[in-house]
């Protein structure tokens, strides 16, 4: 079946994530996030939220408290280096608990 | 007033799995240019990494119409979708052209200045990372003095970035400001006033590149904030002509001298090796370039 | 009772004849930049849209660049949208002539053909829109000023069903500065001919759309898994739509003919060509004075006739097979040249019977470049010359240049 099914006359597209890809896949170190140090968290969504602020990719939705959505992030580390308490760390995903063999 | 943080929308147009590089200051001021113009905007894109961020046919990044034009094109092409909304009666959405410092400054400066003289009904956005990133970090007229890229490779660049601001006010522009990714809020209000008014609105948003610039993606937001402290970045806005420092520079200026740039420098490789002379020129043009903007903010007693 | 407005016959310029045809297209958007011979026509607009004659956005671009740009914008958002150049402003749009054929959209130009700098001439010849003619518009010349009109009120309605844009090409001060009787259709006329434009791409916050983006290689799937084009696919469909616009471009001249009693012979035109023995080929006026060429021909005892190429793209390739099949020369006259080859009409008629096997020898001729006037004479003794090389059994012939003093 070829691609005339489609009917597109021109090269026109409709939004939807995941445009890369699994986007998550690039990272090299994950955000691990400490509730107890989130200020987010603490107040249950009244303070803070500098990384959903400074989050390229918004996968940082403005809940607490905090998740990210490692499917797409990138793992650039914005939300660690922005966080005021420290409450966000980088952790290698070479060491993270993933079942790997043993050769990882 | 300025918006407070948790005051800024949660919506997202932006959506994720996109193709930027990971630490996108671009992305960043992408999503609140998107939250500020909620859903009422037809962005017009010229050749640029914000075409790669847009995404790959079939599927777009970006939950808002976008219309990908030639290189050079810009501010004519957003032109031709202004009047043919105005032809068609459609009002209410604004149009906005939106292309990097090369579109903008270099290709795309005639396109523009042909629209701002004419005044079209529109907001045009540069996001200055200060070179060709999308093709491999080639100068452009944005790129600082003393910048290494891909076409400075070994001297560094030998002049100093264009002055948009400037040329816009020459065009009588009536809304121009400045922002940079790494102060979202500041964005944020510069958008929204802007789309409340008409005719041309130009503004230079500074987005810190982590692999044209050579530092950390960790480090995209802190990268623009220093920029802000040293006065590398300045954040105004020049409303019918009248100058005003806005956010953490206007907050500066009332507090006293910007810090050296040094630091700023020293935190991206791609001044790696820039000389005195180099440095002292650059810091020259900085202090002059912050003085002549104090001294034109009435508010602060310049 | 109200009386029914008659068409009436104005005497105009080529230029005041395309101005009119645009006005009553109804075009929404115009957007051009002055360069002679071309500039009376955006002037001429700008007096409509001024004094109100035309309800139209205007836009004072300070380019040719920009003056289609402005149209690729308007059209994707819906709006018909109008331009017109000449020479070197056509080559400054040139990369957003490819843009407007890839993106699919039915603008319309005037293309008043004009010689290419360098040296700067702003005389006649059509080297301007021949150096365009790959990149996937439709092109029809032009042989007089009523044809001029009539080629733009059909052009709007072939671009907007088979979605490719036209230039509608006519000779620089020859058509463009020369007053001839003209029959102006009535608006009425016009808007029972042309229905409203519907756009086939959607730029809309309601439903957001990016368009023209980066394609790849090859197909891929969309949002919900359906297979779509890659860049090959969509160029495919981009030559589909201009061999489509081959029947098109004839249902709209023959519909043409009834609303309005003209019509223009569809992807060609034929003038004593019947029974010719050696047909004269060329497009614009320059094939209207070869019909002048061919009588004068006649009465020497040579039975020759005209077969005009209309529309140069995409190519009246059957037309020309069907049409020279009981000939034994055809004479092509190029006003441009594709440099280090020959003239690219003839170039492509020799390609269209290619393999047929026993065809008309084909000879071609450069004339007219940068101005240089074409006489009858000329054509005759260009025809007679060639006449005489095939009867003394000659199988090639040089390319010829005719009236040049080198």
């Amino acid at each position: 079946m070829g691609t005339r099914d489609c009917g597109h006359e021109s090269a026109m597209s409709k939004p939807s994530a995941g445009e890369a890809g699994h986007t998550g896949d690039w990272r090299t170190q994950r955000p691990v996030v400490d509730d107890a140090r989130c200020a987010a968290a603490k107040t249950e969504g009244a303070a803070c939220f500098r990384c959903w602020l400074y989050c390229p990719e918004a996968v940082i939705p403005r809940e607490a408290p905090i998740t990210i959505d490692l499917d797409y992030c990138k793992g650039c580390g914005i939300c660690a280096e922005e966080c005021p308490t420290d409450a966000i760390t980088m952790e290698s995903e070479a060491s993270a608990d993933d079942g790997g063999t043993e050769e990882d | 007033m300025e918006t407070k943080l948790l005051e800024l929308p949660e919506k997202e147009y932006l959506l994720p799995g996109n193709r930027t590089c990971a630490g996108c200051g671009l992305s960043i001021a992408f999503r609140y240019i998107l939250k500020a113009l909620d859903g009422e905007a037809i962005f017009v894109v010229p050749a640029s990494c914000l075409t790669v961020l847009g995404g790959m046919y079939p599927v777009s990044s970006v939950a808002a119409p976008w219309l990908n034009v030639s290189f050079p094109s810009t501010a004519a092409s957003a032109n031709g979708v202004v009047a043919g909304l105005k032809a068609l009666g459609k009002t209410g959405t604004t149009v906005v052209a939106f292309a990097g410092d090369g579109g903008t400054v270099d290709i795309g400066i005639q396109a523009l200045s042909g629209a701002a003289e004419r005044n079209v009904d529109m907001l045009y956005i540069c996001y200055d990372n200060e070179a060709y990133m999308n093709t491999g970090t080639q100068r452009s007229s944005a790129t600082p003095l003393g910048a290494k890229t891909a076409t400075t490779p070994v001297l560094g660049k030998q002049q100093h970035a264009k002055d948009m601001i400037g040329i816009m006010e020459a065009h009588n522009v009536g809304y121009i400001a400045t922002a940079t990714s790494s102060f979202p809020a500041d964005l944020y209000d510069k958008i929204r006033k802007a789309k409340a008014r008409t005719g041309m609105r130009y503004i230079h948003i500074t987005t810190p590149c982590s692999p044209g610039w050579v530092f950390p993606a960790r480090d995209t937001v802190k990268m623009g904030r220093i920029a802000v402290d040293n006065a590398m970045i300045v954040l105004l806005e020049i409303e019918d002509g009248a100058l005003r420092l806005t956010g953490r520079s206007r907050r500066m200026a009332q507090r006293g001298e910007p810090k050296p740039i040094e630091g700023y420098v020293r935190a991206q490789q791609r001044f790696k090796g820039i000389g005195p002379e180099h440095l002292d020129v650059v810091q020259q043009w900085v202090t002059d370039r912050w003085h002549s903007y104090v001294k034109r903010d009435t508010a602060l007693g310049g | 009772m109200a009386t029914v407005q008659q068409p009436e016959t104005s005497i105009i310029t080529g230029n005041e004849a395309m101005a009119l045809g645009a006005k009553l297209c109804r075009v929404q958007v115009i957007a051009a930049y002055p360069i002679t011979p071309q500039s009376q026509v955006t002037e001429n607009l700008s007096g409509f849209v001024e004094s109100g004659q035309l309800e139209a956005e205007y836009v004072t671009v300070e380019s040719e660049h920009s003056a289609l740009s402005v149209c690729i914008g308007a059209s994707t958002v819906g709006a018909r949208a109008f331009t017109a150049t000449s020479a070197n402003g056509l080559a400054y749009m040139c990369e957003l002539i490819h843009w407007a054929a890839g993106a699919r959209l039915p603008l319309v130009m005037g293309c008043v053909n004009r010689a290419m700098a360098a040296p700067w001439s702003v005389l006649n010849d059509q080297q301007d829109s021949m150096s365009q003619r790959d990149a996937g518009w439709i092109q029809i010349y032009a042989r007089n000023n009523q044809e001029i009109i009539d080629n733009l009120i059909q052009a709007y309605k072939i671009a907007e069903s088979v979605h490719v844009p036209v230039m509608v090409c006519y000779d620089g001060y020859i058509l463009s500065h020369t007053v001839m009787p003209v029959e102006v259709p009535t608006a009425e006329q016009v808007d029972a001919f042309l229905p409203s434009y519907t756009p086939h791409t959607i730029l809309d916050p309601a439903d957001p759309r990016n368009i023209n983006q980066v394609t790849l290689a090859d197909p891929r799937a969309n949002e919900v898994g359906e297979t779509c084009h890659g860049y090959m696919e969509l160029r495919y469909q981009l030559q589909e739509a201009l061999g489509n616009a081959r029947a098109r471009a004839v249902e709209v001249d023959e519909e043409y003919g009834r609303h309005f009693g003209r019509s223009w012979g569809g992807m060609t035109w034929g003038y004593k060509n019947e029974d010719a023995d050696v047909l004269l080929v060329a497009a614009g006026s320059i094939a209207s004075e070869a019909t002048v060429a061919v009588d004068a021909l006649r009465e020497a005892g040579c039975k020759a006739g005209v077969l005009a190429v209309r529309v140069y793209r995409p190519f009246p390739e059957r037309e020309l097979l069907e049409g020279t099949r009981n000939a034994k020369l055809v004479v092509v006259f190029d006003k441009s040249l594709s440099y280090g080859y020959q003239g690219p009409i003839c170039a492509d008629v020799k390609a269209a019977l290619y393999g047929t096997g026993g065809g008309p020898a084909v000879h071609g001729y450069i004339a007219g470049l940068g101005g240089r006037d074409v006489k009858t004479r000329e054509l005759v003794e260009a025809t007679q010359e060639s006449v005489r090389r095939v009867e003394a059994g000659e199988t090639h012939k040089e390319t010829g240049w005719i009236n040049c003093q080198f």
